[in-house]
């Protein structure tokens, strides 16, 4: 700690020349010039759940669509944001801006920054003994190229996009839709916004790794860390070598759509599948990005509440890496349709199933963990229950779509829809809810609610799976993804989804609720407000942390103990 | 929304007639038409049956299946995966819930320390390597039909996806193409369609023989994808994907776009009519340009091929329940129209 950032700022030495652990520089310097990983934390957080709310309002409007057959509402949102009364093209258009957006900014804006640039930043360095991340002036810039790729993803949807504004190009961005089928520059800013994020993705992988790697504490041994920060270790390396793969097939899309380059136009020699395995390449290791640090965040927290340390804690580690490793063999599973030859099918269909043999490691050994202990159902234990069950049939309904030849048939349907939901939206998203009510206290130094927390848990669950569950015979049905009208036949599942909606909409609002409960009760909570079982180092410190930690550096001697 | 719903069912129970498909393909089938289609000459587009062919309302399984690739996927999801899927969700539950109950503070205040178990951590390894195993056989089965190709002389169908409608190109019959466009919401209804699935003009095919498909993307990809045929294919451009289809009897297979292409995504949907072999050649007659000159497969009583006769659970294979139930429900007599 060398240079803190008030040492680095010269307009603030006049008031302040004593630079102690709990010294915070002024207003603007601390949360927009932060070098501080604690702080850094809480902006992704806020940011995240900021996108959370344009993303999930999105989806809002996506499920009042859906609830019955014909268009309702879509020209009334078209003709809000600015379009062109009984423009029917333009109102479809805006249903696939809606979709493409969903996809991003949960992917990129919600679910990356809430694990990796929410959890990760505030609780690696402080689980492994360090005094902050490698580079802090890094992670800030990795915090505002992320901020700054929303803002240019929000510019993309008042921007001419072909048919309407914005960009409708789905999550995938494919080649030619995304390069001849979207004139206008509104797919430019969607792509841009993806470098942006990357980059400050790629930024932060660098970041925890080398964290990872040179600052742990005298006697956390690679072996002894807690398996949050192996999570993040493995998901750190995903990115490291995904993102750059990304980068390069939507620089690729930039320059056909405009230097003339035919990368993936026919016409001049290029390949709209190559685009696809090239997003591919980075978007199956992305889905274990996803949830790598959700596992780490729901271990420490069955841990925690069976107060025992973690049942095969070298198994549960090296499976996260296996998950990983594996991870970037399988891409071609998203491309089963494509016109892939039979062999690679079945070689793409073999690898994929392969991964379920971690990923069962992994439950089993949660469940192995909390036998024999001494359960206490905290509201975070509540979160990591739910997650292991929702995870399951998430994970079940994988090896279904990893057989090519049922996938001839579901692909593309709301069979697929339902999967990454329930893996994602009920996996991620649970094991943030989970991370959140169990550091909750620990960040912010005041208690939420926890009969609002199990409350939000209740109505979340049923909701969820009222939403997603039906998807899963939508699909077996026939119904197609991305598509705002369907056929009578498709009603009753997808009014049921909406009704699960609802329900979930309310959840959200409880979240909110817990929120403005810890601002106004202000319960102070103790350094280790879980007591026995909370064995990792951020326990140690009070709630919140200093605002530098670890000055001296914790020595961990403890054989067994502290680490997991 | 209800109301509109079961008028339109009712339109369909109306229009349904059985008539003789008077051909050996159609022995069982429910080839329903109306009466004018029973005076001789002129191709009068086949009235769908209502379950057939197109999704049904509420239902949470798949679509009933009519090529031997369909039926075999459905038998092995629902006699395989489904069961082992089911039993490990609810292993999983149950073992959640045994631990919730058994090792709560109050039953177990004292938390042992076990961490590890070398053999239980080598068998809840070994165990779903070899589940796992066990789905590879079927699913490996599953493709490896995929590797027959369309017989020689097979007809051959090139399909290609527009913003946003699809051509049906008939390269051997005189290389007519097929423009087919959704029908409004008010043409379906009146004809007796299914709303976003009813097109102006189909494409036809003969039944009961291997038929190549060739998907090509004219602007952007598209995917042609009928469900209640196991049919699922990208149109990509500059590429030419093909496949084998086999329908099994006569009916009407409805299926739509399955890869986002732009604006009308949704609205450009799929309608297969499969006919008897003379049927069919009538049809063709009567398109523009449209010839017999020379079709590989006229006869209608030569044996029949089969591509997917590598799949053993097609033809006479055991099938799952609930197929067989469909199949004898679809076996009783359509109401006759007033």
């Amino acid at each position: 700690m060398a240079t803190t950032a008030p040492e680095t700022f010269p307009v603030h030495e006049d008031a302040h020349h004593d630079a102690h652990a709990d010294h915070k520089p002024a207003f603007f310097q601390r949360w927009f010039m932060s070098t501080n990983h604690k702080d850094i934390g809480t902006l992704y957080l806020i940011f995240s759940i900021f996108a959370a709310i344009v993303g999930g309002g999105i989806s809002g409007i996506m499920r009042m669509e859906l609830a019955e057959p014909g268009i309702q509402y879509l020209g009334a949102v078209h003709e809000f944001l600015g379009g062109a009364a009984g423009d029917f093209d333009g109102s479809l258009h805006l249903w696939n801006v809606l979709i493409t957006a969903h996809g991003l900014i949960m992917v990129f804006f919600v679910v990356m920054p809430a694990m990796i640039g929410g959890f990760a930043n505030w609780f690696v360095p402080i689980m492994i003994g360090a005094p902050d991340m490698a580079f802090p002036r890094m992670n800030n810039i990795s915090f505002w190229l992320t901020f700054m790729g929303f803002c240019s993803l929000m510019m993309s949807a008042f921007m001419p996009g072909g048919t309407g504004m914005g960009a409708g190009t789905g999550w995938t961005v494919y080649a030619p839709l995304s390069t001849t089928g979207s004139p206008g520059p509104a797919v430019d800013f969607g792509i841009f916004a993806l470098h942006l994020a990357g980059a400050g993705s790629i930024m932060g992988a660098i970041n925890f790794i080398t964290t990872i790697f040179n600052m742990r504490a005298p006697g956390m041994s690679l072996h002894k860390m807690p398996l949050f920060v192996w999570s993040v270790l493995v998901t750190a390396f995903l990115l490291l070598l995904a993102l750059p793969v990304l980068a390069a097939a939507i620089t690729m899309l930039l320059t056909d759509r405009n230097f003339n380059t035919t990368f993936f136009t026919p016409q001049g020699g290029g390949d709209p599948i190559l685009y696809q395995h090239l997003f591919w390449f980075f978007g199956h290791p992305e889905v274990y990005i996803m949830i790598l640090p959700g596992f780490g965040i729901i271990s420490q927290i069955i841990s925690t509440f069976s107060r025992k340390p973690v049942f095969g804690y070298l198994g549960m580690a090296y499976a996260m890496v296996a998950i990983g490793v594996v991870g970037f063999i399988v891409w071609a599973h998203h491309m089963y349709t494509v016109g892939l030859s039979v062999n690679e099918k079945m070689y793409f269909t073999a690898a994929t199933m392969v991964i379920a043999v971690p990923t069962g490691v992994k439950i089993f050994s949660w469940i192995a963990t909390m036998w024999g202990g001494s359960l206490r159902f905290a509201s975070p234990m509540w979160w990591a229950l739910g997650f292991i069950f929702l995870f399951t049939v998430g994970g079940v309904t994988g090896v279904v779509l990893a057989n090519g030849g049922i996938d001839d048939n579901l692909h593309d349907s709301y069979y697929v829809v339902a999967h990454f939901h329930y893996v994602l939206s009920l996996g991620a998203v649970t094991a943030m809810f989970a991370g959140w009510y169990y550091w909750f206290p620990k960040m912010f130094g005041v208690w939420h609610s926890e009969l609002l927390s199990k409350l939000q848990f209740i109505v979340f669950f049923v909701g969820v799976n009222t939403l997603f569950f039906p998807m899963h015979f939508l699909g077996m049905n026939g119904m197609p993804r991305r598509y705002p009208d369907y056929t009578p036949a498709f009603e009753l599942w997808n009014w049921v989804a909406t009704k699960g909606y609802e329900i979930m909409a309310v959840s959200i609002v409880i979240f909110f609720a817990n929120i403005l409960y810890a601002i106004i009760v202000r319960k102070k909570a103790e350094g280790n407000y879980w007591g026995e079982g909370a064995t990792t180092l951020e326990w140690t410190l009070s709630s919140p942390p200093p605002f530098h930690q670890f000055e001296t550096l914790p020595v961990i001697d403890d054989k067994a103990g502290a680490a997991h | 929304m209800g109301i509109r719903r079961a008028a339109q069912y009712a339109t369909f129970a109306g229009a349904a007639l059985m008539v003789s498909a008077g051909t050996a393909l159609a022995a069982a089938a429910e080839a329903t038409a109306l009466p004018e289609d029973a005076v001789v000459g002129g191709y009068v587009p086949m009235k769908p049956t209502e379950g057939k062919g197109m999704p049904t309302p509420g239902a949470i399984g798949f679509q009933e299946q009519f090529s031997p690739i369909g039926e075999y996927g459905q038998w092995m999801h629902n006699a395989v995966l489904m069961p082992i899927i089911t039993a490990i969700s609810l292993l999983v539950l149950l073992l959640l819930l045994w631990v919730v109950v058994r090792y709560r503070t109050k039953a177990n205040p004292k938390p042992s320390r076990t961490s590890h178990n070398t053999l239980i951590e080598v068998v809840w390894t070994l165990l779903p390597v070899l589940v796992l195993l066990g789905i590879a056989v079927p699913s490996m089965r599953l493709l490896a039909s995929q590797y027959e190709t369309a017989p020689e002389g097979a007809l051959t169908v090139k399909v290609t996806g527009y913003q946003w409608y699809w051509g049906y190109t008939y390269p051997d019959y005189g290389g007519f193409e097929v423009i087919s466009n959704m029908l409004p919401e008010d043409e379906a209804l009146a004809n007796g369609e299914p709303t976003q699935l009813a097109v102006d003009k189909r494409m036809v095919v003969p039944a009961g023989v291997p038929i190549r498909i060739q998907t090509i993307g004219a602007d952007v990809i598209h995917s042609f994808a009928v469900p209640s045929l196991w049919f699922k294919l990208d149109a990509v451009p500059g590429r030419l994907n093909e496949k084998v289809m086999f329908i099994e009897e006569p009916g009407v297979y409805y299926g739509q776009c399955m890869e986002l292409c732009g604006a009308r995504h949704g609205f450009m949907p799929i309608a297969v009519e499969a006919l008897p072999r003379d049927k069919f050649e009538q049809w063709v007659l009567e398109q523009p340009g449209g010839t017999l000159g020379e079709p590989a497969m006229t006869d209608v009583n030569m044996p029949v091929q089969e591509p997917e006769s590598a799949v053993p659970g097609a033809a006479g294979a055991p099938r799952p329940d609930s197929a067989l139930e469909e199949d004898v429900d679809a076996a009783e007599p359509a109401p006759t129209a007033a």
